[in-house]
């Protein structure tokens, strides 16, 4: 599939196209098929977002949405050396996910 | 573009069409000149008497030999309009101004009052340059 | 040190004005992310893997205990509560919000601190020895010429729009601790025959993709035409740096293509022009800011010697603390190395606690050095153990200095958007592998450095084990280099062989660090029997 991801203008947060709008967490984000360009740029004109862009993701069997590049994995997870600060911090396995 | 011209100096705009470094060395009675980011504004010096404009393209503001070139014209004694064209921002004037343009053409309008406001942003400077500003290292020693 | 005048305080505010109209414009839509992008990295902000990252300059390294303070007091107010020193002797935040950008900058500006010109393609800031004013082998302190240099290169109006950007090394002595020479302009402070003090200029030289080691353009400028010298050798740079390829448009690249010869001449050329101008401020304002920089309250006679009773204490100052030239006093490393810790980082309460030691112990003075340490510069050697108590208390005590346990990592596919791979984890495995304090001291002086990617931030081609990330079809792989050094030696690592996975090339390490121990000689450090064998028995046990 193919998803949308870039930063909140304001706060940096990383953040994921969900269809409606920006969401936080990679799960939400959905397949935007080839609309990628027409949805950035109005976006990106409206700074609901920046810095962002297309990349390739796969969804498992339990809606998780992984990104393919470990880079984007770990934009989506936080540092790998300080599971403290993820976005879910309680999960000591989420650090295996981003290899 | 002239239209969009804020300047710093009194005189009258001159009206001639700049010519290329290339085409000014070749025939001798131009006077006004356009330097683009590769030409070496070195090669005015001899005739900056007769000069009364240049131009100096910033073709993308981050190619920042312009500012060398102004700087070195002022230094040698250039009196004429030295007028920054292309893309000249608002965040640049200042610098520009401090070496040496006394005019701004930019691609995209600025308005008088935003321009000076931006060259008012710095109280005082590190530098001696082509202004004729007291640098700060002056200024404490009462120079 | 040095303290801000009411000149320098207006320009720093003026800037934080500056750039709060900047942010303002930016979050309104009046200017777009390719015109602001430019203007937020002149006040060190960019955009990384997971928010804004904030680089906070601390020219030369230096700082007071109020000025740390206010590091670790920014850390919990506007970040997740630390802070990550870095080999380029400044600070960086990792979790920044760009709407809390200009009022960090405003609290900085409180403490005569900014952020100014700490990325861009503009004179960075300017770093030092970080023994300045304490090393007993300095001709005269560094530190007054950077500074001269700082207010120089500050918002220098020709000099904003580089081919690339430009680092400014100044030190006083013959041992290099600021890896002087890898500078885009390394700047030695030399006595001549004549007893005055003049600079010796080292220009092109740098890292990244592709590593050069400075040439001499000019053994001896007279003092007081340092920054006319500069000047020159900017402009000449300035006009005809590549600007066609970014990988091409550094310094070094122009003295290699042209010539150190050709550089020079134009470089001279130029200078004598700029002497006519008269931009050199006068040795007045060299003597006003020397003037901060006297001394700083050392005391008079005191005793050589201290009570090593406590064996752990004595392994640490054996290890972590260096002769200072007042006698009865020390220098004293920090360490940010914790056997299994991120190199550099520190939370703000150990910012806060580093403020009060330097308050209470070091004169009120503190250094960060390019190995991503903290200095304590002026502790009396009465003093050592109470220090030594505290850090040990606060997980400071990491008695690794030099040591393999002492890496220098950078920020990696951790936090870094240009990354290949991941550097802080494999520091993490490195340290733990080698926490044995007993065997870091056997294998002696080893310096290990690892970067995420080609550009080098983490120096890994002046380790003497350097490590190198790169991407191999989607996964991490590690790239083995030996033989670097950044000290007055300076040498550039070259690569072993094919690259390995991340257990891979800690095992290399421990291989390697065999090999040295079956060939040393007696005294022989790491670098020394490397230069004496060479690479092939290394690469033999390596690849067999
Ligand atoms: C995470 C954000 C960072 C980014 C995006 C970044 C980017 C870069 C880039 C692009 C270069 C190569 C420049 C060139 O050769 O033209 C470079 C070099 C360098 N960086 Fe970083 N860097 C970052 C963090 C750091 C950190 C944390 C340190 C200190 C630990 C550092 C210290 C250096 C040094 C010392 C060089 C050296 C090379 C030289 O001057 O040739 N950087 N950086
Ligand atoms: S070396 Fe590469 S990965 Fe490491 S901080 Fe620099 S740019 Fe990022």
């Amino acid at each position: 599939m193919k998803i949308l991801t870039g930063n909140d203008l304001g706060s940096g947060h990383v953040v994921w196209w969900d269809g409606e709008g920006w969401s936080r967490h990679v799960s939400d984000a959905v397949d935007v098929g080839d609309a990628a360009e027409a949805i950035l740029a109005a976006e990106e004109a409206a700074r609901r977002v920046n810095a962002s862009y297309a990349i390739s993701a796969t969804k498992a069997e339990d809606g998780t949405v992984r990104p393919d590049h470990i880079k984007d994995r770990i934009r989506a997870l936080g540092p790998t050396v300080r599971p403290d600060l993820a976005l879910q911090p309680s999960d000591p396995q989420s650090g295996n996910w981003v290899i | 573009m002239v239209d969009h011209c804020l300047r710093y100096r009194d005189d009258e705009p001159v009206g001639d069409p700049a010519v290329t470094v290339d085409a000014f060395a070749e025939h001798g009675n131009a006077t006004a000149v356009r330097i683009e980011p590769g030409d070496d504004a070195r090669m005015l010096l001899p005739q900056l008497g007769r000069i009364a404009l240049i131009e100096i393209n910033f073709p993308a503001y981050g190619d920042g030999r312009g500012y060398s070139a102004a700087r070195i014209l002022r230094e040698h004694g250039y009196t004429g309009e030295l007028r920054a064209v292309g893309d000249v921002l608002i965040d640049q004037l200042s610098h520009m101004r401090r070496c040496g343009f006394d005019a701004f053409a930019p691609d995209k309008p600025i308005t008088q009052e935003a321009a000076d406001k931006a060259l008012a942003t710095w109280p005082e400077v590190y530098q001696k340059t082509v202004d004729g500003r007291s640098p700060i290292w002056a200024l404490r020693h009462g120079r | 040190m040095y303290q801000y005048d009411q000149y320098d305080q207006a320009m720093v505010d003026a800037r934080v004005e500056e750039f709060r109209d900047q942010v303002a414009r930016r979050m309104a839509g009046e200017i777009t992310e390719d015109q602001f992008k430019p203007l937020r990295l002149k006040n060190g902000l960019y955009l990384q893997l997971h928010a804004y990252m904030l680089r906070v300059a601390i020219p030369y390294g230096t700082l007071n205990g109020r000025q740390m303070r206010m590091l670790g007091d920014i850390a919990d107010k506007y970040d997740r509560g630390y802070g990550h020193f870095t080999t380029r002797q400044n600070i960086q935040y990792n979790w920044i919000k760009l709407e809390d950008a200009p009022q960090i900058l405003a609290d900085l500006a409180t403490v005569e601190m900014h952020a100014i010109q700490t990325s861009g393609n503009c004179i960075r800031n300017i770093s030092s020895d970080h023994f300045a004013g304490a090393a007993a082998d300095e001709v005269v302190d560094p530190r007054p010429y950077a500074e001269l240099l700082r207010q120089w290169s500050s918002f220098h109006p020709e000099f904003d729009y580089l081919p690339r950007k430009f680092k400014i090394a100044v030190i006083a002595s013959d041992t290099d601790r600021a890896a002087m020479r890898l500078h885009d302009i390394g700047i030695q402070i030399v006595k001549n025959d004549a007893g005055e003090i003049g600079a010796r200029f080292y220009v092109g030289g740098g890292m990244g993709r592709t590593p050069m080691i400075a040439p001499v353009i000019r053994e001896f400028v007279p003092v007081l035409q340092m920054v006319s010298y500069a000047e020159a050798c900017l402009r000449v740079y300035n006009r005809y740096g590549r600007r066609d390829n970014k990988y091409k448009a550094r310094i070094k690249i122009l003295v290699h293509e042209i010539g150190a010869d050709e550089y020079r001449r134009q470089v001279e050329e130029e200078f004598a022009h700029i002497l006519t101008l008269g931009l050199e401020p006068p040795a007045e304002e060299l003597a006003r800011i020397q003037g901060f920089f006297g001394n700083p309250g050392l005391v008079d006679g005191l005793a050589e010697g201290y009570d090593r009773s406590d064996p752990d204490f004595a392994v640490w100052v054996d290890q972590n603390t260096t002769p200072h030239k007042q006698p009865g006093y020390k220098a004293v490393v920090i360490s940010l190395k914790p056997a299994g810790g991120i190199p550099g980082d520190a939370t703000a309460d150990q910012i806060r606690l580093m403020a009060d030691l330097a308050e209470a112990y070091s004169l009120d003075e503190l250094r960060v050095t390019h190995t991503q340490n903290i200095v304590l510069p002026h502790v009396k050697q009465s003093d050592l153990y109470a220090l030594w108590q505290k850090l040990d208390e606060a997980g400071l005590a990491a008695a690794n200095l030099d040591l393999i346990g002492d890496i220098i990592a950078c920020p990696g596919l951790d936090y870094c958007s240009l990354a290949n791979a991941r550097s802080i984890p494999l520091a993490q495995k490195i340290s733990a592998r080698f926490a044995e304090p007993e065997r870091q001291r056997d294998l002696g002086e080893l310096k290990l450095k690892i970067s995420g990617c080609i550009n080098a931030c983490g120096h890994h081609h002046a380790g003497n084990i350097g490590i190198l990330g790169v991407d191999r079809k989607g996964t991490e792989n590690y790239q083995l280099l030996l033989g670097g050094s950044e000290a007055a030696d300076t040498s550039l690592a070259q690569i072993v062989g094919p690259g390995f996975s991340e257990d891979g090339i800690v095992d290399a390490i421990e291989t390697v660090t065999e090999v040295y121990r079956a060939q040393r000689t007696e005294g022989e450090r790491f670098l020394d029997t490397y230069r004496r064998i060479g690479m092939a028995p290394f690469k033999e046990a390596i690849y067999g």
